[in-house]
């Protein structure tokens, strides 16, 4: 490897982190959204640059600040790694891209160059969660990213968005809280910080009471910022009230952004090290996995606001993922994985259809759509492809994860065969509420009342969202990257087990 | 019962830790709830400058010509420093959206705002 691209992974958190301060003094119009959208450009290029070089088989590690591991902080890249910067730099360019007209609308000129310096101090975090490989420095990172996207979807218009951003400021800093309480605990025991080191000096102490607190303290705080149900109160209204654009950037990332730090401590840290630690992870995650995807399936099907009807979706893949996972096998692990990527693809394009609708039709309430396919067909048709892709039917990236999620499910004997059944349950509960935004779209007349004023939304986000709904329909038919990373990830998260 | 006295610290941080959950959780006033939340984190402050001691320790600064001496730990409380700064952060963030929601509602308490967005 030679020196420059020695310094890809930390270059991922110092691109944005330096042009946020930069874009705040941007004032005249325009400029601000084009710096953080050449910022967002950056970080996803070194993000590219970075799978490609982990593609050919090299693993980055970086010593910030020259201070080497243990005793430094430690950046490190693998594949898992590259699945994820991939989904939070592309969502983030994308939504940027997408959003300038819709932002233009939610947040007033003046306040823009601060919106736009905490969208990248947002990506910056999250960004810094998934290279970090200290547990410490995973905390801080995970708190830049709360907090500017605290402000990110407080920020719009709606004012029920404040109660919604205050309810996620509470209950994210205490999963925070919770891990950092963990992260305290494994240092006391152990004495380092870095996890590959906690991971070597962890078996000697593993059978104390403090690790096993520190287990689930961790577990469950890092669950709770990940929406896993029933921790995931704090997500639908705060989706629902979010100016568009920022929730198609965090509905495609930040919750997995957590459910990477989930696998990757518990796999690395305690699994195999703790004892019984593998059956208790399971057996906690599994039954609440299977509750995500009926009962959240369920609230979407009765939901009425379209943005909240698609963020329970979200919680009830947030589901599928945890089940993969739970299963503890490869096949399983690398499902759960490919799902990450696979459904922020899909939720990335619903959400950004629902931009494109956002533009003239303000309470996307179901009823305020009836007849929108005639006025708009784009975006309905966009709406479509990518409800298949959420729904799973062949030829689309959801399809590819739901396949492996049930093969993998089907290799555990019987048990398999009623998470085959809650699964296919679930898609179908989806099928459900993706039709009944359709049905409205679609068959429903428009009020005799006049017109309604809905017309087809700007050239720019309608251009984003298919790309993102082919998107979709290339890794349905070419799901060759995403898989072969993920099975790469799942192999090495699981080279610790016996 | 001497074992239990002895870590008198961590009952400390287990206590507040849970003052700090009850006024979360259990308070409709928002400004409440955020002080719950500051106690909350602040129970944490207190187990990691807990760890940090080494029994007949002292400050870790080194000076030419001095006796070999036993060190207690500094890292716990580098860390919490940046913690205290990221409590603050968050303390400042939430007030911030609580002067906007009283802006907005005219009220602060949770039942009340839920009673006008009813409406």
């Amino acid at each position: 490897m030679n020196a420059e691209a020695y310094h890809l992974a930390v270059l991922q958190v110092v691109v944005p982190l330096l042009s946020a301060p930069f874009v705040i003094l941007l004032r005249p119009r325009g400029l601000a959204w084009a710096a953080a959208t050449a910022a967002s450009a950056m970080a996803f290029i070194v993000a590219a640059f970075l799978t490609a070089g982990v593609l050919s088989g090299v693993e980055y590690r970086y010593a910030v600040g020259g201070w080497a591991a243990p005793y430094g902080i430690e950046l490190r890249v693998d594949a898992l790694t590259c699945l994820i910067l991939l989904v939070v730099t592309g969502a983030s360019l994308l939504a940027l891209l997408a959003g300038r007209r819709s932002l233009d609308a939610d947040i007033e000129e003046d306040r823009q160059p601060l919106f736009y310096g905490a969208w990248l101090l947002a990506l910056a975090g999250l960004a810094g969660i998934v290279v970090s490989a200290d547990a410490f420095n995973i905390f801080v990172f995970m708190e830049v990213s709360s907090l500017a996207s605290y402000i990110l979807i407080g920020g719009g218009p709606d004012r029920r968005a404040l109660p919604a951003t205050f309810k996620y400021l509470v209950m994210g800093t205490i999963g925070a809280t919770f891990y950092l309480v963990g992260v305290g605990l494994i240092y006391m025991m152990t004495g380092t910080l870095n996890l590959d080191d906690i991971a070597q000096r962890i078996p000697e102490v593993a059978d104390q009471r403090p690790i096993l607190a520190a287990a689930g303290f961790i577990i469950v705080g890092l669950a709770l910022k990940a929406a896993v149900f029933p921790l995931h109160a704090w997500l639908p209204n705060a989706y629902t009230f979010a100016p568009h654009a920022v929730t198609v950037f965090l509905a495609a990332c930040a919750t997995k952004v957590q459910v990477y730090v989930l696998l990757r401590f518990d796999f690395l840290v305690f699994q195999n090290n703790v004892p019984g630690h593998e059956l208790q992870f399971s057996h906690f995650l599994m039954p609440l996995a299977l509750l995500a995807i009926l009962l959240a399936s369920g609230v979407a099907m009765m939901e009425r606001n379209l943005k909240r009807l698609l963020a329970y979706s979200s919680i009830a893949q947030i589901g599928y993922i945890m089940l993969g996972v739970s299963l503890l096998s490869a096949a399983g692990l690398s499902a759960g994985i490919v799902h990450i990527f696979n459904h922020a693809l899909a939720k990335g394009a619903l959400f950004l259809s629902v931009a494109c609708l956002g533009m003239h039709c303000q309470g996307l309430k179901l009823s305020d759509l009836a007849g929108a396919a005639k006025s708009m067909p784009w975006t309905m048709a966009a709406f479509v492809l990518a409800g298949l892709s959420l729904i799973g039917i062949p030829g689309t990236a959801g399809f590819i994860s739901k396949w492996l999620l049930i093969s993998a499910a089907l290799a555990e004997g019987s048990l398999g065969i009623a998470l085959v059944a809650v699964v296919l349950i679930g898609s179908l509960m989806a099928v459900v509420y993706i039709w009944r935004v359709v049905e409205a779209a679609y068959f429903h007349s428009p009020p005799a009342g006049g017109p309604q004023g809905l017309r087809e939304a700007p050239p720019m986000l309608l251009a984003a969202t298919w790309v993102a709904v082919l998107a979709n329909v290339y890794f349905g038919l070419i799901p060759g990257l995403p898989i072969e990373l993920s099975e790469a990830a799942a192999s090495s998260l699981l080279l610790h087990l016996p | 019962m001497m074992d239990l006295l002895g870590l008198y610290n961590y009952w400390v941080f287990a206590i507040l830790l849970m003052i700090g959950f009850y006024a979360v959780t259990a308070k409709q006033n928002l400004i409440k709830k955020l002080i719950g939340l500051s106690i909350f984190q602040s129970a944490v402050f207190l187990l990691y400058i807990t760890i940090g001691p080494v029994e007949g320790g002292t400050a870790p600064i080194f000076h030419e010509g001095a006796a070999r001496q036993v060190y207690s730990n500094p890292l716990p409380s580098v860390l919490i420093l940046t913690a205290i700064v990221v409590g603050i952060s968050t303390l400042a963030l939430g007030l911030a959206i609580i002067v906007r929601i009283k802006e907005a509602y005219g009220s602060v308490e949770e039942n009340e705002i839920r009673e006008i967005d009813r409406q």
